[in-house]
């Protein structure tokens, strides 16, 4: 059972109190967008054993989304941050590089 | 009006800590951005007491200011003025983008109190709740067994929880449970 | 025989007598006993019997690792079968029977069975019983049921309580043996919090037993005085009776705590499962000793050598009088002085290494006791007790060259670490090849949060098997734990403790080495589970290559005791079978728990009035009072329909569905969904979430709204009002106003977080009434207040004002097609709003109704119902909802979605009416059948029914359901065959089936 700390309140949450969100930084697709782009959108999912990117609610504390960066394999986590951003920022990328160098996740390295 | 009632009508429980739902409470949701000079002067102006930090409460009696996420606050103040303290805020905050909504009759409060009042709450939540980790002024939001809820300590050994009306029976007798006699830990 | 010594027993209180019963029989045994040695004490050899095949079963060790003695205990609401004897402390009363056999111990009718041994081979299940399929039912069913399980399935409810506790530490200790405490006082020296968990009631494990001094003194004195320290330290935490379950991801720990097995009368929980969370976990869990393979080694009689000198060290009890020990290492010897100093006949010592052992088999030679080299056990003799063995040559096939006749048989294969915790969480293994075990690989530890390791090994546990070395291997295990948790160790040197020097172990898998057939399969590997040396042998030659699918083929290792005793033995025999070193085999996965935990602890608290939470409005009281009968909705419990004496609950509902079409009703609204959404951005997002237009609302006007997902499908519905400029009240399902909050909340902070909006749920601030019927409008006016008259208010407005004299927001809204307010008045003042309106309604023939009648009421005016129309399949169109899906807006949620060919498909099911020909009511969920079969030789469907029931107001059944090309059918007849075989004959109609021109709810 994983330990993850919210970047907005700071508290280490107990898996118990977060809820999952799946992955992170969807870019959203709506009317006009061609029928490619919309699938994608909705079902296209990256599934790697390693590093990779999730969205997770601080649903029984202080509510808010968040986003993880961590390894589905040995479950080490590189780092939380905050949900307003469209791609994972640079501190999470380099402290990524540090532990699983040459690491690539869809167009982000 | 008739006489308003709070969900359990000050029950109560006795076991190695003792068990108190204390009435109605004035409790108002106050959103907005919590940096905000004009937001502070008046959160603080209703409850008396100065802003709290993150994860902290700021309580004296029945008034008080509770951090509850980077943009609300739960804004503590006696039952019989919360609707005129809403609508002081509200006049307070014309203009700006907030929120001010009364949620005392949303909410249910409890204390539980006395020498093993930590481990009572440990039971229940997922929260390192040793003295060295958690001590007044602190203000907690996670989950109660299977509930949302929030807590403070109003001194070394009382416990003051916020949880829905709703499932005020569930969380009493939740505590109850946890509270039961011969049920120690003395771990804290 | 088994009897109780008059000298030794450390643990024991021979002052005290306490009496319990074995199948009936009063026993006597002193505090301190275990209910195994308090058997041994009154020769109670045989504890049960086998699985299987029904053998005779006696104890065979003295902890956890004990497969035979499982016992059903206790009775009636304290009843728990497959109790471990070896760990259960006795108490006076205690009551314990025997498992596995019919009609009794002594006399078994299933012992037929181990005359069928070679016709129940491993793999017996899963060849016997494919064929002939008809034979299932009566035969092969019947016969695995007789024979499934291991004690009896409780009949009682448990009238015990449980808890959970959730703690925090650096550093976490599981185990309270000498290494473990001498980790735990390393680390606490750090000034680390500390929490150590010892599984049984007594600290310092083997040590005692096993003996040997530290720094100059006897181990006891260690143990006392580090027992002492730690006690004294403010950072530490002593656990006894708490077993290490469970290492997890993270750090987390279960600890499953013991409190009042032993005190069955004491109140206060019974068990108590410690949720954990360390920095760093020091696993110091000790090692296992194993049995050897050869024939009859599962004779009641037969011992664990080390067990066998704990039952006359611990508790004063001698497993037999006349003893054989085997052994293919210097421990066993152990034993034998042990025995001999207490007294007892130590026959002979069968060393299998042709060299024999070292110091300490020169000092049990010294005793008198002969010992002879390279030679093993061919046979035990006897069925419900050791009576014999028969000796023969380690290196040979098993001829006999001597017999001896003895009533108990110590053996000896080695020890193997307990890896359990270590491994949970995925630690690694590395073969010891001296010591012929697998022992945890330091440099692969299971790692946390950090990517580092966060569990440390200590002593035995980490194959470091002498009291020396053990205590050098817990002082790192304390100091490297703290440094990981960010604590800077005291420097110090570990205790000296003697060390006996002991001759090699030579790997003995198989005794005699290459004992014939005969004696294979006599020779036990898993004694809980029957699987003999021939057993595994089988399944490889079958294939069966994979130690995991061995397990599951021959049952090794499986059930209470997952294979604590067979795992090595059973490997080593598959690894020969199949001609590779044991490493390249493997073991299988150790999952936890590492001993089985009661199901009341994994509960906690969650049980009886508990077991979930059960929301309730103000008004829950009242309802209770006035004959609800229950509907969970969601956690709510609302009303279904309030039941009057004489009343069916049939018919209760008819009745609150003419009384509410010709009178008045009173529904308690409260559960619904209350989200207010503020702020300069408020409309502009509602225009998104919603299908329809909500920036367009006007303050004091209210819209009907749908919400749809991302990938078009409906999720809810509601009432949206706009208080004012910047603020709307949205109203959701009863089941909605959490994840619809939480929807909100998402978009808000993911997507439109530059967006000025913020959401609040207000579902419980207000108790919300709903008053419906033709005199909904006259009792508001009997009770006064504010103007609620058709023009002031009319349908679709809103207002605040005061109705007998409460503060209350007035909703003129519909879901029932009659002339309806639902008023919300805050939950503090709910019962009395409620009680005055019941009150002041009476004259104009006043009822509450539950949501039995306002699914009848909706479903006659042809309103849609989440959860019943829709399914998560659903989109509006497919509804006739085209009405609210906004044509204006460039984008909602689910509008792209909604464009996709899928959804545009004109074949999509679509919603209508359904009206039997007989008036009769149509089966929920029944499919209409269309012409033809599909590949898989079912009818062909058009269309199915989601909503069905008696209409009182229209004297039949009523339905609505989603149909192939259904609006254009109109009038067409459809089939729908329901479960028992009947088909149901129903013409497509109008969904609206009452008041088509809603001129009933505009009055």
């Amino acid at each position: 059972m994983l330990t993850l700390q919210c970047p907005y309140c700071g508290v280490a949450a107990d898996e118990t109190e977060l809820s999952a969100g799946g992955e992170a930084h969807l870019k959203r697709f709506g009317p006009g967008s061609s029928e490619e782009e919309f699938h994608d959108y909705l079902f296209t999912r990256e599934n790697p054993r390693g590093v990779h990117f999730e969205r997770w609610r601080h649903s029984h504390g202080c509510g808010k989304w968040f986003h993880a960066a961590r390894d589905t394999q040995t479950l080490e986590v590189f780092g939380t941050y905050k949900a307003q951003t469209t791609e994972p920022p640079k501190d999470i990328r380099d402290a990524i590089t540090a532990k699983r160098p040459g690491w690539t996740w869809r167009d982000v390295a | 009006m008739s006489e308003p009632v709070s969900a359990l009508n000050k029950a109560g429980f006795d076991g190695i800590a003792h068990v108190q739902e204390i009435g109605l409470q004035g409790m108002i949701t106050l959103r907005g951005n919590l940096a905000a000079k004009d937001l502070k002067a008046a959160a603080s102006a209703v409850a008396g007491v100065a802003m709290p930090g993150v994860n902290e409460a700021n309580c004296e009696g029945e008034r008080g200011l509770c951090w509850m996420s980077p943009d609300e606050l739960l804004v503590l103040c006696p039952y019989d003025v919360v609707q005129a303290n809403t609508a002081q805020l509200q006049q307070a905050l014309t203009g700006t983008h907030a929120l001010a909504v009364n949620v005392s009759d949303a909410r249910a409060v409890f204390r539980v109190s006395g020498p093993v009042a930590r481990e009572v709450m440990a039971k229940l939540c997922p929260v390192d709740l040793s003295p060295a980790a958690f001590s007044p002024g602190m203000f907690r939001r996670t989950r109660m067994a299977q509930v949302p809820a929030a807590f403070w300590m109003v001194d070394e050994q009382t416990f003051q929880i916020v949880c829905f009306r709703s499932v005020a029976q569930y969380v009493f007798d939740l505590l109850s449970v946890a509270a039961q006699p011969g049920s120690a830990v003395n771990l804290f | 025989m088994s009897k109780r010594l008059p000298t030794h027993g450390r643990l024991i209180d021979r002052s005290k007598r306490i009496g319990f019963t074995f199948n009936g029989k009063p026993l006597a045994g002193h505090p301190g006993d275990t209910l195994a040695s308090a058997l041994l004490a009154n020769d109670q050899m045989m504890v049960g019997r086998s699985f299987k095949y029904h053998r005779p079963r006696g104890v065979v060790a003295s902890g956890a690792e004990e497969p035979n003695a499982l016992v059903n205990m206790g009775q009636g609401a304290q009843f728990e079968p497959n109790q471990r004897a070896t760990t259960t402390e006795l108490f006076d009363g205690l009551v314990s029977r025997s498992q596995n056999h019919w009609p009794s111990l002594e006399f078994d009718l299933g012992g037929i069975n181990k005359h069928l041994s070679r016709f129940l081979p491993a793999g017996f299940y899963y060849k016997m019983f494919m064929y002939p399929r008809a034979f299932w039912k009566h035969v092969y069913e019947p016969f695995i049921r007789q024979s499934a399980g291991l004690g009896q399935a409780p009949r009682d409810r448990d009238g015990d309580t449980y808890e959970h506790f959730n703690t925090f530490t650096e550093v976490l200790v599981i185990g309270g043996g000498v290494a473990g405490l001498q980790a735990a006082r390393t680390a606490a020296q750090s000034g680390a919090r500390v929490l150590v968990m010892e599984q049984t009631a007594d600290w310092g494990g083997r040590a005692p037993v096993d003996g040997g001094t530290v720094d100059g003194a006897p181990v006891e004195r260690f143990i006392e005085q580090t027992l002492a320290e730690l006690q004294a330290m403010d950072n530490v935490t002593l656990r006894s009776r708490c077993m290490g379950a469970g290492v997890y991801d993270h750090g987390y720990v279960l600890g499953y705590e013991r409190l009042t097995d032993h005190l069955p009368m004491a109140e206060g929980p019974r068990h108590r499962l410690w949720r954990v969370r360390a920095k760093q976990v020091i696993t110091a869990t000790g090692a296992i000793e194993r049995p050897l393979s050869f024939a009859g080694n599962d004779v009641p009689g037969v011992m664990l050598a080390a067990a066998m000198r704990d039952y006359v060290v611990n508790y004063g009890v001698a497993p037999g009088q006349r003893i054989v020990i085997a052994t293919n290492n210097d421990d066993a010897y152990r034993t034998a002085i042990c025995l001999k100093e207490a007294g007892l006949d130590v026959l002979r010592i069968l060393d299998a290494r042709n060299s024999g052992g070292g110091t300490l088999m020169n000092r049990a030679r010294a005793l008198g006791i002969r010992i002879d080299c390279g030679r093993a056990i061919a046979k035990v003799g006897g069925g419900k007790r050791v009576k014999k063995v028969q000796i023969c040559a380690q290196d040979g096939v098993g001829g006999a060259l001597e017999e001896i006749a003895c009533d108990a048989v110590a053996m000896s294969g080695g020890w193997s670490p307990v890896v359990h915790l270590w491994s949970h969480c995925g630690g690694k293994l590395i073969w010891d090849a001296d010591q012929a075990h697998f022992r945890p690989d330091p440099d692969r530890p299971p790692t946390g949060a950090d990517g580092a390791g966060f569990v440390t090994v200590a002593g035995s546990a980490n194959g470091e098997l002498s009291l020396d070395a053990a205590l050098k291997d817990a002082t790192e295990a304390g100091k490297s734990a703290a440094v990981a948790a960010g604590f800077k160790p005291r420097r110090g040197k570990a205790p000296n403790a003697t060390a006996t020097p002991e001759a090699a172990l030579e790997p003995v898998w198989l005794m005699p080495r290459e004992a014939h057939v005969g004696l294979r399969s006599k020779s036990w590997l898993d004694f809980q589970n029957d699987v003999k040396v021939s057993d595994v042998q089988l399944a490889a030659r079958e294939g069966f290559e994979s130690v995991e699918h061995t397990k599951r083929y021959t049952t090794l290792g499986m059930a209470t005791d997952q294979g604590k005793l067979s795992n090595i033995n059973g490997l080593a025999i598959l690894s020969d079978a199949l001609g590779q070193p044991i490493p390249a085999t493997g073991t299988t996965t150790f999952r936890p728990p590492y001993t089985p935990i009661s199901m009341g602890a994994i509960g906690g608290e969650a049980r009886g009035d508990v077991f979930q939470p059960i929301r309730r409005t103000p008004m829950y009281d009242w309802h209770a009072a006035h004959g609800a009968d229950w509907e969970p909705v969601g956690q709510w419990r609302r009303p279904y329909a309030y039941v009057q004496s004489g009343e069916t609950v049939h018919d209760a509902v008819m009745r609150e569905v003419t009384n509410t079409r010709q009178n008045l009703g009173l529904l308690d609204a409260s559960t619904l969904g209350k989200l207010i959404v503020k702020g300069p951005d408020a409309g502009r997002f509602l225009d998104m979430l919603y299908t329809n237009m909500m920036s367009t609302l006007k303050p004091g006007r209210c819209r009907y709204g749908l919400m749809c997902s991302e990938n078009g499908f409906l999720i809810d519905d509601g009432v949206v009002a706009r208080i004012d400029d910047d603020t709307f009240l949205c109203h959701t399902t009863t089941g909605g106003a959490e994840h619809i909050h939480a929807h909100m909340e998402e978009w808000l902070q993911t997507e439109w977080w530059d967006w000025q909006v913020y959401v609040a749920n207000a579902t419980e601030q207000y108790a919300q009434i709903a008053v419906v019927g033709p005199n909904a409008r006259k009792v508001l006016e009997k009770l006064g207040g504010m103007d609620i008259s058709r023009d002031t208010l009319p349908f679709m407005a809103w207002a605040d004002g005061q109705i007998g004299g409460f503060d209350c927001r007035v909703y003129r809204i519909s879901f029932s097609g009659e002339l309806s307010y639902e008023i919300a008045v805050p939950a503090s003042q709910g019962l009395a709003f409620w009680t005055a309106l019941h009150a002041a309604g009476q004259e104009f023939g006043v009822m509450p109704y539950g949501t039995e009648c306002l699914h009848i009421l909706r479903a006659e005016k042809g309103f849609i119902m989440i959860g019943d129309e829709t399914d998560g399949t659903v989109i509006p169109q497919d509804l006739g909802l085209d009405w609210a899906i906004s044509k204006k807006k460039d984008d909602y949620l689910g509008k792209r979605a909604q464009a996709r060919s899928h959804m545009t498909d004109p074949t999509r099911w679509k919603l209508v009416g359904l009206q039997t020909e007989d008036g009769s009511v149509l089966p929920d969920g029944a499919y209409a059948v269309a012409e033809g079969r599909n590949a898989n030789g079912q009818r062909n469907t058009q269309g199915r029914v989601t909503s069905t029931y008696h209409s009182p107001t229209l004297g039949k059944g009523i339905a609505m359901g989603l149909v192939l090309d259904g609006p254009d059918r109109m009038g067409e007849v459809l089939e729908f065959p329901d479960t028992e075989g009947k088909s149901h004959s129903a013409k497509i109609v109008d969904p609206v089936f009452f008041d088509k021109d809603g001129e009933k709810q505009n009055v």
